[in-house]
């Protein structure tokens, strides 16, 4: 484990690659994480079936390539059909559980996301894929470090969408009436908000940012019908980290998570990697349950 | 309440025909639990048709001879959904319910770890074909029986050809990663073993999580580090990410070697990036094994492709042969009693189109050898052992500005 620290020490240019692989791997774990963000904040709804809607849009984007798409439309695709699923899932499962404890809807999204692993091994079957977008990789400093251009670009759209989300939430008439739900569905209700298309259209927003998040998944690692638990407890660590309705410190969470994570790996081996993850989000809860426990006193 | 009745009705009319095919004398019937769902559903699949195909060919060509009578096989499938809980569940159910004496095994060394105890306890032999775990057979079972290589044997043969074509190997640096699962573990204690008795180094040990899908941080480690050989295990999944960030991250190897690269069909899926990749297998068309039921293992893969209409795998290849070492078995011990069949079971000395198949006192299989492909001009060709190599091995590996 020293030894590890010290090469990454002894050796910076080699330490840049670490950081900016995570960095850019963070980029996608922020995208899905807004979405989470999102449901959270206006549906109350810890949404523990984020991941499978992952791996459902990267399912999408590996059809449509193979196809014949286009990347560039492929991506945009998956996102709309993703849009579709979420507003149709919200229509047949979310909606009965809304406004019940959180305790109900948790395990509703893990029934969810139970059945649609087993629906994606049964359509898509259980091989691993992924996508070659054949835009190879840019390097520097005599190939110590090396990035694929397709998490670049990865990294790039998910801080255009960071963006554009934040516009739509700020200046959009239904960005304004999904924060009028977020913060008071009632009131929202009583002023001619029909909140129930509202949290609709959250839900389908959500499902369209892990569409483009799995899409973008597919082309720079790899999927299969399992592996979205791992996207949802990372969402889950990043909205925890950065809180509700902050699409900027999601962002910052998230790319911060990526690059940890990556140090993490290399410094104390793959196996600990994951590990990393599960006791940096301890930290944080403990950290921020004693920094609200002072603020109490402090009001007190 | 009437459809209650009906499906009691059409229930009791399975369990009366159930029955019936249980007094068949003339047949002896097999057990098998597979994973048609689940994460194994592939695997579970060419499992199946391996079972199915050779038990077509042994009832078209006169089925199974016992003593005076001859028998037709049957397989009684149910499916594990790749849950080993599942699988033993399964096991007591072939045996208690269903009465059957003889079971073919699952796919996954983790299914066969759940339902060799319960075959054990009742005395029921299982031949199993797709379970290569070594600690399977450091349990004292006696009623189980695998006619694979081990996993300690996968990629053995890497670390030999490398320590071989050095002149110094104790010089030679390897760096490996293997997924923190049963299977990748035993390949990396076989590689370690070998690699101990070269004396060479190994400079990168990483674990790699069974639900990580990057392993740049690795792979960068691998860079700095430079060994002389790079390898992976990590099932399908460990064998597609490495060849997908290794062209990424341009990492340059002389020698890299992995496991179910072929499964994961790299050459098909990559082409240039996979070139020069070394894959561990158990068996190819190409091998120049040969019995009377298939005829010669290039027979085997065409009987395959015609009825399933793909490529043999690896996979169905070893699940014919589980079922080529039972019929053998019955006849050599000429009585259908479990107890003289698991006997002679154990004395089993055969030649397959799979490779040659003898149990030694655990169970497992050690006269096969495992073969080393090396991806060339898109095309798995077998390099090692030297006696069936199809070409020279390309080595070393050229850097990622000369590909």
């Amino acid at each position: 484990m020293t030894d590890n620290l010290i090469l990454l020490l002894q050796n910076p240019s080699f330490a840049l690659d670490v950081v900016l692989n995570g960095l850019l791997a963070g980029a996608i774990f922020a995208l899905a994480a807004y979405g989470m963000s999102l449901v959270w904040g206006v549906l109350n709804i810890v949404n523990i079936v984020q991941g499978e809607l992952v791996v459902l849009g990267g399912y999408i984007t590996f059809v449509t390539i193979g196809a014949g798409v286009p990347a560039l439309v492929a991506l945009p695709l998956s996102a709309l059909v993703m849009f579709g699923v979420g507003f149709a899932l919200y229509y047949t499962v979310i909606f009965r559980v809304i406004d019940k404890d959180l305790f109900i809807s948790i395990l509703a999204t893990f029934g969810l996301s139970i059945v649609i692993q087993q629906l994606m091994n049964t359509v898509f079957g259980s091989d691993v894929r992924s996508i070659d977008t054949g835009l190879g990789s840019f390097y520097m400093l005599d190939g110590a470090v090396t990035v694929a251009w397709i998490k670049i670009v990865a990294c790039a759209l998910a801080l255009v969408s960071g963006l554009a989300l934040w516009t739509f939430l700020r200046y959009a008439r239904l960005g304004q009436a999904i924060r009028a739900t977020a913060q008071n569905p009632r009131a929202a209700h009583i002023l001619g908000i029909d909140t129930s298309r509202v949290y609709a259209i959250t839900y389908g927003l959500n499902g369209a940012l892990c569409g483009a998040a799995g899409s973008l998944a597919v082309m720079a690692w790899t999927i299969h019908p399992y592996i979205g638990l791992p996207y949802t407890v990372r969402s889950f660590m990043i909205v925890v980290v950065a809180g509700l309705g902050n699409v900027g410190g999601v962002v910052a969470a998230g790319l911060s998570l990526g690059a940890l994570e990556n140090v993490a790996g290399f410094v104390f081996g793959a196996e600990y990697q994951i590990a990393f993850v599960f006791a940096l989000m301890v930290l944080i809860l403990v950290w921020r349950n004693w920094r609200a426990a002072r603020r109490r006193t402090y009001l007190a | 309440m009437k459809w209650r009745v009906g499906v009691l009705a059409v229930l009791a009319g399975f369990a009366l025909t159930g029955s019936a095919f249980a007094d068949d004398a003339a047949t002896i019937r097999l057990g098998a639990a597979v994973s048609l769902s689940g994460k194994y559903s592939t695997n579970g699949v060419f499992t199946r048709n391996g079972y199915d195909l050779a038990v077509a060919r042994i009832n078209e060509s006169g089925g199974v001879k016992v003593g005076d009578k001859t028998y037709k096989l049957e397989i009684v499938y149910y499916d594990d959904e790749s849950t080993p809980a599942r699988g033993a569940q399964l096991a007591e159910r072939l045996i208690q319910q269903d009465k059957v004496q003889y079971l073919l095994g699952p796919y996954s060394s983790g299914l066969v770890e759940a339902m060799a105890p319960v075959t054990e306890k009742y005395g029921v032999p299982m031949v199993e074909a797709n379970g290569a775990a070594i600690s399977l057979f450091r349990k004292g079972y006696k009623y189980l029986f695998a006619v694979l290589s081990t996993t300690d044997q996968y990629l053995k043969g890497a670390v030999d050809l490398a320590g071989k074509q050095s002149a110094d190997p104790s010089k030679l640096k390897i760096a490996m990663a293997f997924e923190n699962d049963p299977f990748s573990q035993d390949v990396r204690e076989g590689v370690t073993e070998d690699a101990k008795r070269f004396g060479m180094k190994i400079v990168v040990d990483d674990k790699l999580p069974p639900e990580l899908n990057d392993m740049s941080a690795t792979l960068t480690k691998v860079k700095l580090l430079k060994p002389d050989i790079l390898i992976v295990s990590g099932h399908e999944k460990g064998a597609e990410t490495a060849i997908r960030q290794i062209s990424d991250q341009r990492v340059n190897v002389p020698m890299l070697a992995m496991t179910h690269c072929d499964s994961a069909q790299i050459a098909e899926k990559h082409g240039k990036i996979a070139e020069y990749t070394l894959c561990a297998a158990q068996w190819a068309p190409s091998l120049g094994y040969s019995d009377k039921l298939f005829g010669k293992a290039s027979d085997y893969a065409a009987l395959y492709e015609k009825t399933y209409k793909e490529a043999a795998p690896y996979q169905a290849a070893e699940s014919s042969a589980a079922v080529q070492v039972f019929a053998d078995a019955f006849t050599r011990a000429g009585s259908l009693d479990p107890k003289a069949v698991r006997d002679a079971l154990s004395a089993t000395n055969i030649q397959t189109f799979y490779g040659p198949i003898h149990f030694d006192e655990t169970g497992k299989n050690v006269d096969k050898p495992t073969i080393l492909f090396q991806v060339q001009d898109g095309k798995y060709v077998v390099v090692y052992p030297e006696k069936w190599a199809e070409a020279k091995l390309r080595t070393p590996t050229p850097s990622w500005d000369k590909r």
